[in-house]
């Protein structure tokens, strides 16, 4: 029996583990001569206070959710996805591709063809090194480490080598042609008398990215195929005893995986730069990790532990803009949350196990005393 | 390709070799033992700022070289605490780990010298100049030898040395005495070892901390030696290599230096794209070749060339029967 109540395992230990990250931050800040509580404010007015900082957190928003999808779906199987850097950098080449040596008569036609290419190339740089564990037995933590590094030395290779236009200096792609440019926030809302930033990158993507957090739901639970990747990540052994083939679920695993952070590249790539660039990706892959732990590897905790990092990129962007606090306090904000509500999860979930019981035996009625002492 | 280039070639492979070299057999201590630490990036980094930092405001490298050991002995304390005590993810605690030492060296940084996430350059006595081994002198001008050790072999920083030594007491220490043996017996087979009545908790955090000491000597090297001073992300990724030789290696200290040495001289190459030209006669892009360790980690990873096994109860939180 589980020993603490499931709103607890779900809210609580996850809320606690968060006040922790943030306690810690506030110190960091105090630590390098700066007021936390004055930097919270200025966060919350820079990345909520305007429909311009809505726009930019929700564009971060988008990049996390399919990165933190990505992380989370594999967490299902018990695989542990670092590479959604890689993927999501293979993804961005996808959609250049698409993008640029397509002509695509409108721009709903491309982003079905660039989120099809951006899918397909993420989930090929993710089954990989899927299939060298399934078959290999190599880690699979160390070579998806691996392709991000070799997925950027290829990226590089070719922006400079291939893609780059003639006469150009700048390791980038072309500017995508016009009908690939997707409709931003500012369009959408217009219709319906909101007037939304114009300047803000958010785009439909966010939608895509919605979308994405319920099929993944729907698979997971609601699927024979997520039932069998959440008995294999449960039990390996029990797994193949049902007749699972671990083999098949560790492809298809990485596969959505990998597509999921290639998608991403129909935010950043397709809707906001409209080129490829080197480090597009901005590391967003490796925030997905936290985002994917800090969710508990559920959509709905995905997606809103995506909006929680967009608002702290935008809010860090804002504190670098107006404070000398340097835009790498996101980054020592994201290690703790990696850190607290991953690696440390025990340490949060210990004391609460033990006051949970503390409680049950109180409230209980004292069992009767019985001659036979209980088999164990 | 002259005798002079080879030789230099050759000098600054043995510069770069040396924090991986350092790195990787830090992270040959902690695998050995059942830690997996993909962590060495971070803790070289916080090493190579606070090394660099104490340098700079005290003038004196020792005391920033103990600084920067300090530093990465803390992170590895911390992964310690999550890993061994916590019974966590260790993989996922390594990667806390390098974010926290990305962020935290440029907040710091920034907050001690306002130079934007780099410390002043260091001069003088604030760094580790380069040794020059007796009989340098006398012995250059002779052919063949004479550059050889002038060249290659003198003329090395002090943590040159130090980390090409640490090789074979490495090896000593894990295969001819009774810590090293316990160390592997940790990582092969903690249940044994507890049977045995040794802690494993003391050990695994024994070879933890070596693995802070080693790492923290590895940042240093590339704050107060390699380069003068602490510049932001200055580890580039240098862990990860570091932990490519380390498969590459087969978590053998002797291996490791072969490895490291390889990859060190592919770094070399990088900066030296006409000696390539000279040598093979294409041109090859320098992004290709910084690659390379990655794709032959891969391929020794997945057993198509000889089979890299890892300790087997690496990764693996212990729990006492119960």
């Amino acid at each position: 029996m589980d020993v603490m109540p499931k709103w607890a395992e779900v809210v609580l230990v996850p809320l606690i583990s968060l006040l922790l990250a943030a306690i810690l931050s506030a110190l960091v800040i105090l630590g390098i001569g700066e007021d936390p509580v004055a930097a919270v404010k200025l966060m919350i007015s820079g990345a909520l206070g305007s429909t311009y900082g809505w726009g930019y957190t929700l564009y971060y928003a988008t990049n996390f959710m399919f990165t933190g999808l990505c992380v989370a779906i594999a967490f299902h199987a018990r695989l542990f996805n670092i590479g959604g850097e890689g993927q999501a950098m293979l993804g961005g080449l996808g959609v250049a591709l698409a993008c640029l040596y397509i002509p695509w008569p409108h721009w709903s036609l491309a982003l079905v063809g660039a989120t099809a290419m951006a899918a397909i190339f993420g989930a090929a740089w993710a089954a990989i090194p899927a299939f060298l564990q399934a078959k290999r037995g190599s880690h699979i933590v160390i070579t998806t480490i691996m392709f991000n590094f070799i997925a950027a030395a290829v990226l590089n290779y070719i922006l400079v080598n291939m893609m780059r236009p003639q006469g150009s200096m700048d390791p980038a792609t072309a500017r995508f042609p016009d009908a690939t440019k997707l409709p931003t926030l500012h369009d959408m809302l217009a219709p319906i008398g909101i007037n939304f930033s114009q300047a803000a990158p958010a785009n439909i993507s966010l939608l895509v990215a919605i979308a994405a957090c319920i099929f993944l739901w729907l698979l997971i639970w609601r699927t024979r195929l997520g039932y069998e990747i959440r008995a294999y990540g449960h039990s390996e052994s029990a797994a193949k005893y049902a007749g699972i083939s671990p083999f098949k679920i560790t492809m298809i695993a990485m596969t959505i995986s990998g597509a999921l952070a290639g998608m991403m590249a129909i935010n950043n790539v397709m809707g906001e730069a409209e080129r490829l660039v080197l480090n597009a990706t901005e590391g967003a892959g490796f925030i997905g990790i936290a985002v994917a732990l800090m969710g508990r590897s559920h959509p709905l905790g995905v997606f809103l532990a995506a909006i929680l990092f967009g608002f702290l990129y935008q809010g860090g962007a804002e504190l670098a803009l107006w404070t000398s606090i340097p835009r790498e306090l996101i980054v020592v904000i994201q290690a703790l949350v990696i850190l607290f509500t991953g690696a440390l999860d025990n340490m949060v979930r210990m004391p609460l196990e033990k006051i949970f019981l503390t409680l049950r035996s109180l409230r209980a009625p004292k069992p009767e005393r019985k001659p036979v002492e209980p088999a164990e | 390709m002259d005798y002079l280039t080879l030789i230099q070639l050759l000098d600054s492979t043995v510069r770069l070799a040396t924090p991986l070299l350092l790195a990787c057999l830090a992270g040959l201590f902690s695998e050995r033992a059942g830690i997996f630490d993909i962590g060495l990036d971070g803790k070289m980094l916080a090493a190579a700022f606070f090394s660099a930092a104490i340098a700079a405001i005290t003038g004196n490298v020792w005391l920033g070289l103990l600084a920067g050991i300090a530093a990465s002995l803390a992170l590895s304390l911390l992964h310690g605490l999550a890993s061994i005590t916590f019974r966590g993810n260790q993989l996922i605690s390594g990667v806390a780990i390098n974010f926290l030492a990305a962020g935290l060296t440029v907040l710091i940084a920034q907050s001690w010298f306002q130079q934007g996430g780099r410390t002043p350059s260091l001069i003088g006595g604030a760094r580790f100049n380069p040794i020059t081994l007796p009989f340098a002198g006398q012995i250059e001008p002779m052919p063949f030898i004479g550059p050889l050790y002038a060249e290659l072999i003198s003329g090395h920083s002090i943590l040159v040395y130090m980390a090409f030594a640490a090789v074979p007491l490495t090896w000593w220490i894990l295969y001819r005495t009774r810590f090293g043996l316990r160390l592997r017996a940790v990582g092969e087979n903690p249940a044994a070892v507890d049977t045995a009545g040794v802690s494993v908790i003391g050990l695994r955090y024994a070879a933890v901390c070596i693995c802070g000491v080693l790492c923290g000597v590895a940042g240093a090297y590339l704050s107060t030696a390699l380069q003068a001073g602490f510049i932001k992300d200055m580890s580039a990724g240098r862990g990860y290599i570091a932990l490519a030789a380390l498969i590459f290696a087969k978590w053998r200290p002797w291996y490791a230096l072969w490895a490291t040495l390889l990859f060190g001289l592919f770094g070399a190459l990088e900066t030296r794209p006409d000696v390539i030209e000279a040598l093979i006669g294409i041109k090859v892009q320098g992004q290709l070749l910084g690659a390379l360790p990655y794709v032959m980690t891969v391929i020794i990873l997945a057993g198509f060339v000889g089979k890299a096994i890892p300790p087997r109860a690496g990764g693996e939180p212990y729990v006492k029967e119960r």
